[in-house]
């Protein structure tokens, strides 16, 4: 586009801008004198920030749409390509450890706790993403399996005493028993259909925990949940914390162990083809909805472990901690991560989680930063922060003896 | 012996519109047989109704596999009809195109794999012997076929040529005795289809497989065919060699007329 052009699109957009903002950042009613006063100047620098934010902005979308003409040589993510780099892997995943083991030591409680939540979400996230990243089955109730999980462990524990750690494996069975149960009537639906029904059972679930006393207490929620012990000792409060973000940070590593292991499976490649063409996916031989079935199950399960340590962290819980928001975020945590993408979507739960937290000293403006961060990303990097990379596998010439033909594909 | 393939009066109705109409075609074990017919003739739902996408109306069709007995595929889904030994292509290419050209085929490995779940977390000896087969097999067949330098491509970047012939690898890959292809030349320059033509003959006498193909280009329908079968408005008019066919005044009304030059 011709410069002129350029700046021609950029004063019409900071004109509208100018008439769109008129309303909030020109008039101002001082209502102890009774008088309107308009801010002239304020209209002055929204057009000419709108002015060039619109160049700027203007300048990375040519630049993105002209990286995407360039050859598809290289495209891989810096990360992937620095965990196929055998000199440089060891060291960057030993670093990586080495932040992780230290943080709870360097940083106060507070900053703990934080990272807890996060860590949750990557284990959510990674639960999803086998669901809508990998299967393709946009599932809008993901956090009932969440909230299976805490109440799960609230109750079994209030009821029998069970502790911590054997309701950790019951309710990763739960989960899986909650996503086939769930899954069986509306898997036979796909797309916006099946968005919308999962969607509707999210509620049911919170819906039920609000309403049926007896059972849930209701939304008063249950309290003094106890958190896990180490061998029957129980550390002081900071301990804890400490202790649970080392259990998180096990369950993480776990997931992604398996979660890696699925992707690059027999039942992992069924379901990104049943992704990607459901009718050809089928005529491959593939059962369609055990296929499905799988995906969504497999998703409840990781959801359900991370609603055990929800439970046991907050000491408390109430069916308001499990609302559709809780949904949606899990999700933007999957799409902007990237999605079918194991290390997108860690990267994805530490943003989006840990972001906020620390936009705080922006107060009031955190949600509109955030907001506006979360277009960026969808504008300049629509395949998400760290997009999916598929398995190199390497083979020699066919001149060579047929059996040494394979040698082992890299992992990425 | 029984007809490897034996469609008894099939009829698939949607709604009011009959897309085929009592349609009955034997196909013998080693030929290579063709169904061809004007656009909308039903073609492709009759492909459709032996791989179970759609649930025929009426008729019967039924498979007889080497050495097995004789069954019927009707009212299976279409994943226990491409284990049952019967694999197809589509008209409108339909590949993965988030995978690579290998894992395409690794997919169509998949009924022919038996690891499940807990075996892919924790990976014992037997699924990583399984799964390094898998990948040698298909492999193999991307050699076969001749698309072995773009092993790790996205499918997606492939020519439509080669997209092609990858679908078929991937059906290959299903381990079938009966290979349905639905316009396996749409789309291709001469060169390619010659290359085709060798492709299909080689499947025929190296594989053993049998070949039931959908095909407009009648240059390669007549050079291939052991025998045609023409369909019109979802009723069967002819069947016979590619002679025969070209002297059908029938066919020649219904089809050939507007060609004939060419054929």
């Amino acid at each position: 586009m011709p410069i002129k052009q350029q700046l021609k699109q950029s004063l019409i957009i900071a004109f509208w801008f100018m008439i769109l903002t008129f309303p909030i950042m020109v008039i101002k009613v001082n209502t102890i004198q009774n008088i309107i006063v308009f801010r002239w100047f304020n209209l002055l620098w929204v057009g000419i920030l709108t002015f060039f934010a619109s160049l700027v902005w203007n300048y990375f979308l040519r630049r993105t749409e002209a990286g995407k003409k360039k050859d598809f040589e290289d495209d891989t993510p810096l990360i992937h390509r620095l965990l196929q780099n055998d000199r440089f892997r060891r060291p960057f995943l030993g670093l990586v450890a080495a932040f992780f083991i230290a943080y709870p030591f360097i940083f106060p409680m507070y900053h703990t706790s934080i990272m807890i939540s996060a860590l949750v979400y990557v284990m959510l996230g990674l639960g999803l993403n086998i669901v809508v990243g990998l299967a393709g089955l946009l599932d809008l109730g993901y956090v009932a399996f969440y909230a299976v999980g805490a109440y799960a462990y609230a109750l079994l524990n209030l009821h029998f005493g069970l502790s911590f750690w054997v309701v950790l494996p019951l309710s990763a069975l739960l989960g899986t028993l909650f996503g086939v149960l769930l899954g069986y009537p509306v898997l036979r639906l796909r797309g916006d259909y099946l968005a919308i029904v999962t969607l509707g059972f999210g509620e049911i679930i919170r819906i039920v925990l609000e309403n049926w006393d007896e059972f849930s207490n209701g939304p008063r929620g249950i309290a003094d949940i106890p958190a896990p012990t180490f061998f029957g000792h129980q550390f002081n409060q900071d301990n804890t914390m400490i202790y649970i973000y080392f259990i998180v940070i096990a369950l993480v590593l776990m997931t992604i162990f398996f979660v890696h292991r699925l992707e690059n499976s027999k039942i992992g490649r069924a379901w990104i083809a049943l992704r990607d063409d459901e009718i050809a996916c089928q005529a491959m031989g593939i059962d369609k909805f055990k296929t499905k079935l799988t995906a969504f199950a497999l998703g409840a399960t990781w959801a359900a472990m991370g609603g055990v340590i929800f439970a046991a962290k907050t000491s408390y819980i109430n069916p308001m901690s499990f609302t559709i928001w809780e949904s949606i975020t899990i999700l933007c945590v999957v799409v902007i991560g990237g999605m079918g993408s194991a290390i997108g979507v860690i990267a994805g739960a530490l943003v989006l989680i840990l972001l906020p937290e620390y936009l705080r000293a922006v107060a009031e403006y955190r949600m509109l930063v955030f907001g506006a961060l979360q277009v960026i990303v969808m504008v300049f990097k629509p395949d998400g922060l760290i997009k999916s990379v598929r398995k190199v596998y390497t083979f020699k010439t066919s001149q060579e003896p047929q059996q040494e033909k394979i040698a082992h594909g890299t992992h990425t | 012996m029984e007809p490897i393939l034996n469609v008894k009066n099939l009829t698939m109705k949607f709604g009011g519109l009959k897309a085929l109409d009592d349609v009955s075609i034997a196909i013998e074990k080693g030929q290579i047989a063709a169904l061809i017919g004007p656009n909308g003739a039903g073609k492709t739902t009759f492909f459709n109704c032996i791989t179970g996408i759609y649930d025929p109306s009426m008729g019967d069709v039924q498979i007889t596999p080497p050495g097995k007995s004789t069954q019927s595929l009707r009212g299976l889904k279409p994943n226990y009809v491409t284990e049952r030994g019967v694999a197809r292509t589509f008209q409108n290419i339909r590949l993965f195109h988030g995978m690579t050209v290998l894992e395409n085929v690794m997919i169509g490995r998949h009924c022919r794999l038996s690891s499940g779940i807990i075996k892919a977390m924790l990976r014992p000896p037997s699924q990583r012997e399984e799964e390094k087969k898998a990948v040698y097999d298909s492999y193999e067949i991307l050699e076969k076929i001749g698309l072995d330098k773009y092993v790790n491509e996205m499918a997606v970047n492939l020519s439509y040529g080669a997209q092609r012939r990858l679908e078929i690898a991937r059906a290959m890959a299903t381990e079938p005795f009966l290979l349905l292809l639905d316009e396996p030349a749409a789309g291709m320059n001469p060169k390619e289809t010659k290359e085709l033509d060798d492709l299909i003959l080689w499947l025929r006498d190296n594989e053993n497989l049998t070949i039931l193909l959908i095909e407009h280009d009648m240059k390669l329908v007549m050079s291939l065919s052991d025998r045609i079968h023409v369909v019109d408005y979802g009723k069967k008019i002819a069947e016979g060699n590619p002679q025969e066919i070209k002297a059908n005044p029938e066919v020649i009304k219904a089809y050939l007329g507007e060609e004939s030059d060419d054929a």
